[in-house]
C-alpha cells in the first residue's frame, strides 16, 4: 500500500525500495531453503518484482489482493512484516499462519491479502468473489486478482470472467505472464498467447503492459482502477514479465537456455533499470542506493534470524483453527 | 370409442397434483399439441398437451381440484363421429401420462408417517406445532435468517426468477430482491469459488446446488478453499458459508443424478455436514448452519421436500449442530439412520415391535461432527446395532459408525455391528433394478432380526 508519499520523488524511491526488499528477501529465502530451514515447495518472485510493486503503488486503502503460491512479493508489497512471512516459511509459531500454512498459504485480513492459494487458478473465482463482496457492501474497493500464464488456461478463470462482466464486478485480473507454466512455455501451452485478449469473448477489455517497468505497471494500474471504480466492471492487465529462478526450488530449468535468462537479467531487470532512471533523474545517488541496500539487507537478515530462532508451533496447535 | 385422458406426472417424484385450470371444454375439438389444462404440483405449474385428436367428451375433474392422483382419469376424449356420454374404453387408456413407477418414495405433500415419534428435547415443553413441508421449512429458515442478517444472501442456478428448481426459494426474490437472491450461470466451479471469496470477506453466502451431483464440479473450491483456509491461515480467515441442495437418489434419474455424497464430505476436517430428515430439523439446523462461522454442507433429499412434519411454532427455532436425536426409544437394538432412511427405520421399528423386538431409532441429523456419544450410549443399552443408509456401502457413514462401535463399545456387543446400505453399483435406470439398488424396510428388518438371532 502506498503510504501517501510527500512528493513524487518519495513515491518513486518507495517503489525502488519495495522492489529491492522483495529481491533481497527472496534471495535470503532461497538460501534458507538450501540450508534445509524451509521445507516443501518454495516459489520465488525474483524478476517479477515490478508487477506487484507497481500495482500496489496504484492501489488505495481497502483494495484487496489475492494470488497463487508465488506470493511472498505480494505480501511484502502489501506492507506485511517480513519477519512474519519468513517465519511462516520456516514453519514457526510466529509465522503469519502460525506455522500451519507455509510458503503457499498465507493470509492477512488486516493488510487485505487473501492468500496465498496452492491450487492453480482457484484464486481467480475467489478474487472475483471478493470483488462481489465489495459491490454487495457498496464500497469502492477493488480486488487485484493475480494469476499466471499457466492458470490462464484453467476453465474456472473463464467462468469467473463471465460472472465478473455480467455483474460488473470491481476486479482487475492481473495475468503475470512470466512465459513459463512450470516448465511449459506459453508457445507450447496456449493457443492464443496474447493474454490481454483472453476476456474478449466476455467483453472484458485487456491491456498488455511491460511488467519489467514499474512505472508503466503503476500507470496501467491507475487506469485499470479508474475503470473499475467507475463501475465499468472487470479489466485484464497482462504483465509481460520473467522469473529468474526455477518454478520452485527443485527446478533443473532444462526448458530454457542460460542465454535467454542472462539476456533478460542484463537488459530488462526491473530493479537495475529503474535504479538507473532514478540516478539519471537525480532522485537518488549511488550512495543513497548503497545505504538503502544495506538497510534492507539488515532487515532481511533480522527476519531470517527471527524465523530461525522462533519456536515451532506447540503440539496443541494440531487441533486448533479447524472450526470457527 | 371414447378414451380417458389421465392425470399426467410432471416430475420424477410426483404422485398427485392440482388441476388448476381447464383450457378446453366439452365439445371442443382438439388435436395433438392442443393445450388441455394447467397442472400444478408444489414444484411447478405446467401446461398439459393432448397427444391424440378428437373431441372433448366429459370433464371428469373440475378445475381447482387438489390432490388429483397421477394416472387417474380427468376427462374423456371422443373419436370422430362419436357422441358425448359414450362409455369410455378401459383397455385403450391414453398414453398422455406415462405410468409413474411406484417407488419407496412417499407421495408429494403426504403426511408424516403415522408412527409415534419421540419429542425433541430441544423444543420447550408446551410448544405449539404446525404442519409444514420440508420445502417450506427450508424456505422459512432462509427467509428468517436473511431478515435477521443483511450479510446473508442466496445464490445458485434458478434460485431467483424461476423460484428454485425444486421451489425451495419460492418468494425469496420478491422479498429480498436481486441483490440478495442471485441467479447464476451454470458454472458450479466458478460460482462456488466466487461465493467462497465473498465468505472470506465476511459475507454469509448460501449456495444452492441444483443437486449435489453437480457440486463435484466445484469440489476443489469446497474442500481446498472453503474447508482448509481457516487452518492454513492460523485461524485468521474463516469461511462462513452454507452449501445446500438435494442429495442422494431421487427417482428414475439414473446414475449421474442419484448419488449420496454424505461420506465424502463427512471425511473432511473443516467442514460440518448436516443431513436432516424432518421439516423441524431442516428448519432448525439450516438456521444454525447459516449462523455458523464454518463451511456447512447441508444435504437435503428431494423425495422428502414434499413431506409434511410438525414444526415448532417459535419465533427463532435454532437447533444445535452435532447432536443426534433418539426419535424412537427402545431397548433391544439400536438402528442408526439419517435423512430419508429415518422414515424407513421408524417404519421398520413399528413392524418389529409387532414381533416383539423393541428397536431404538437414532436420527443422526449431523454427520460431522458425528454424535457418537448418543450412539455408544444406546449400544451400551441395547447391545446391538444396525446402520441404515441409501449411500454406497464402501467407506460409508455406516462403515464409520460400525468401526467406532466395535472400537469403543466392543464389550457391550452381543452381535456384530451390521450395515444396511445401497448396493455397490451405479444407480440403474430401469424401475426394477433401481428398486433393487436401494435399501428397503424389509432389508432393515432382516438385518435387525439377524443381530437379534431371531428368524
Amino acid at each position: 500500500m502506498s503510504d501517501a508519499p510527500k512528493s513524487n520523488s518519495d513515491s518513486l524511491k518507495k517503489l525502488y525500495a519495495n522492489m529491492l526488499l522483495i529481491r533481497r528477501f527472496e534471495e535470503r529465502a532461497g538460501q534458507l531453503y538450501g540450508m534445509g530451514l524451509i521445507g516443501g515447495f518454495c516459489h520465488l518472485y525474483i524478476g517479477q518484482e515490478a508487477v506487484v510493486v507497481g500495482l500496489m503503488g496504484a492501489a488505495k486503502e481497502g483494495d484487496q489482493q489475492i494470488t497463487a503460491y508465488r506470493d511472498h512479493g505480494h505480501m511484502l508489497a502489501a506492507g506485511i512484516d517480513p519477519k512474519a512471512v519468513m517465519a511462516e516459511l520456516t514453519g514457526r509459531s510466529t509465522g503469519l499462519s502460525r506455522g500451519k500454512g507455509g510458503s503457499m498459504h498465507m493470509f492477512s485480513i488486516e493488510k487485505k491479502f487473501y492468500g496465498g492459494h496452492g491450487i492453480v487458478g482457484a484464486q481467480v473465482p475467489i478474487g472475483t468473489g471478493l470483488a462481489f463482496a465489495n459491490k454487495y457492501r457498496g464500497n469502492k474497493s477493488i480486488c487485484l486478482t493475480y494469476f499466471g500464464d499457466g492458470a490462464a488456461n484453467q476453465g474456472q478463470v473463464y467462468e469467473s470472467f463471465n460472472m465478473a462482466e455480467l455483474w460488473k464486478l470491481p476486479v482487475i485480473y492481473v495475468i503475470e505472464n512470466n512465459q513459463y507454466a512450470m516448465g511449459t512455455s506459453v508457445e507450447r501451452s496456449s493457443a492464443v498467447s496474447d493474454f490481454s485478449k483472453r476476456g474478449a469473448s466476455f467483453g472484458i477489455p485487456g491491456v498488455q503492459v511491460d511488467g519489467m517497468d514499474v512505472e508503466a505497471v503503476q500507470k496501467a494500474g491507475e487506469d485499470a482502477m479508474a475503470h473499475c471504480r467507475a463501475g465499468k466492471g472487470p479489466i485484464i492487465l497482462e504483465m509481460k514479465t520473467y522469473r529468474y529462478r526455477g518454478h520452485s526450488m527443485s527446478d533443473p530449468a532444462k526448458y530454457r537456455s542460460k542465454e535467454e535468462l542472462t539476456e533478460v537479467r542484463e537488459k530488462r531487470d526491473p530493479i537495475e533499470n529503474f535504479g538507473r532512471k532514478l540516478l539519471e533523474r537525480g532522485i537518488m545517488t549511488e550512495a543513497d542506493m548503497k545505504a538503502l541496500d544495506d538497510q534492507i539487507k539488515a532487515a532481511v537478515i533480522t527476519s531470517a534470524e527471527f524465523a530461525t530462532e522462533s519456536p515451532e508451533p506447540g503440539l496443541d496447535e494440531l487441533y486448533t483453527d479447524i472450526y470457527a | 370409442m371414447s378414451t380417458e385422458i389421465l392425470m399426467p406426472a410432471l416430475s420424477p417424484t410426483m404422485e398427485e397434483g392440482k388441476l388448476s385450470k381447464w383450457l378446453v371444454k366439452t365439445g371442443d375439438v382438439v388435436k395433438s399439441g392442443t393445450i388441455l389444462a394447467e397442472i400444478e404440483t408444489d414444484k411447478a405449474t405446467m401446461e398439459f398437451e393432448a397427444v391424440d385428436e378428437g373431441t372433448i367428451g366429459e370433464i371428469l375433474v373440475t378445475e381447482g381440484t387438489e390432490g388429483v392422483k397421477v394416472n387417474s382419469p380427468i376427462a374423456t376424449l371422443l373419436a370422430e363421429g362419436e357422441a358425448a356420454g359414450a362409455a369410455p374404453s378401459k383397455k385403450s387408456a391414453k398414453k398422455d401420462a406415462p405410468k409413474e413407477t411406484k417407488s419407496e418414495a412417499p407421495a408429494e405433500k403426504s403426511e408424516a408417517p403415522k408412527v409415534e415419534v419421540a419429542a425433541d428435547p430441544e423444543v420447550p415443553p408446551g410448544t405449539e406445532f404446525v404442519n409444514q413441508t420440508v420445502r417450506d421449512a427450508l424456505r422459512d429458515a432462509m427467509a428468517e435468517e436473511m431478515r435477521r442478517d443483511e450479510l446473508v444472501f442466496l445464490m445458485g442456478e434458478e434460485v431467483a426468477q424461476y423460484q428454485g428448481a425444486y421451489k425451495i426459494s419460492q418468494g425469496l426474490l420478491d422479498e429480498f430482491g436481486d441483490r440478495r437472491v442471485i441467479d447464476t450461470p451454470i458454472t458450479e466451479h466458478g460460482f462456488t469459488g466466487l461465493a467462497v471469496g465473498a465468505a472470506f470477506d465476511g459475507l454469509r453466502p448460501i449456495v444452492e446446488f441444483m443437486t449435489w451431483n453437480f457440486a463435484m464440479q466445484a469440489m476443489d473450491q469446497i474442500i481446498n478453499s472453503a474447508a482448509k483456509t481457516r487452518y492454513m491461515s492460523g485461524g485468521q480467515m474463516s469461511c462462513p458459508i452454507v452449501f445446500r441442495g438435494p442429495n442422494g437418489a431421487a427417482a428414475r434419474v439414473g446414475a449421474q443424478h442419484s448419488q449420496d455424497f454424505s461420506a465424502w464430505y463427512a471425511s473432511v476436517p473443516g467442514l460440518k455436514v448436516i443431513a436432516p430428515y424432518s421439516a423441524a430439523d431442516a428448519k432448525g439446523l439450516l438456521k444454525a448452519a447459516i449462523r455458523d462461522g464454518s463451511p456447512v454442507i447441508f444435504l437435503e433429499n428431494e423425495i422428502l421436500y414434499g413431506k409434511s412434519f410438525p414444526v415448532p411454532k417459535l419465533d427463532d427455532f435454532v437447533l444445535p449442530i452435532g447432536k443426534a436425536r433418539i426419535v424412537r426409544p427402545g431397548t433391544d437394538v439400536t438402528i442408526v439412520a439419517y435423512s430419508i432412511t429415518v422414515g424407513q427405520a421408524l417404519e421398520a421399528a413399528e413392524k418389529l415391535a409387532g414381533e416383539g423386538i423393541d428397536a431404538e431409532v437414532i436420527d443422526l441429523r449431523t454427520l460431522r461432527p458425528l454424535d457418537m456419544d448418543t450412539v455408544i450410549a444406546s449400544v451400551k443399552k441395547t447391545n446391538r446395532i444396525v446402520t441404515m443408509e441409501q449411500a454406497w456401502p464402501v467407506c460409508s457413514i455406516g462403515t464409520e459408525i460400525c468401526a467406532r462401535v466395535a472400537q469403543e463399545a466392543f464389550d457391550y456387543l452381543d452381535a456384530p455391528p451390521t450395515k444396511v446400505a445401497g448396493k455397490d453399483v451405479p444407480m440403474p435406470y430401469a424401475a426394477n433394478l433401481e428398486k433393487l439398488a436401494l435399501p428397503t424396510v424389509d432389508d432393515l428388518i432382516a438385518a435387525v432380526k439377524a443381530v437379534s438371532y431371531k428368524e
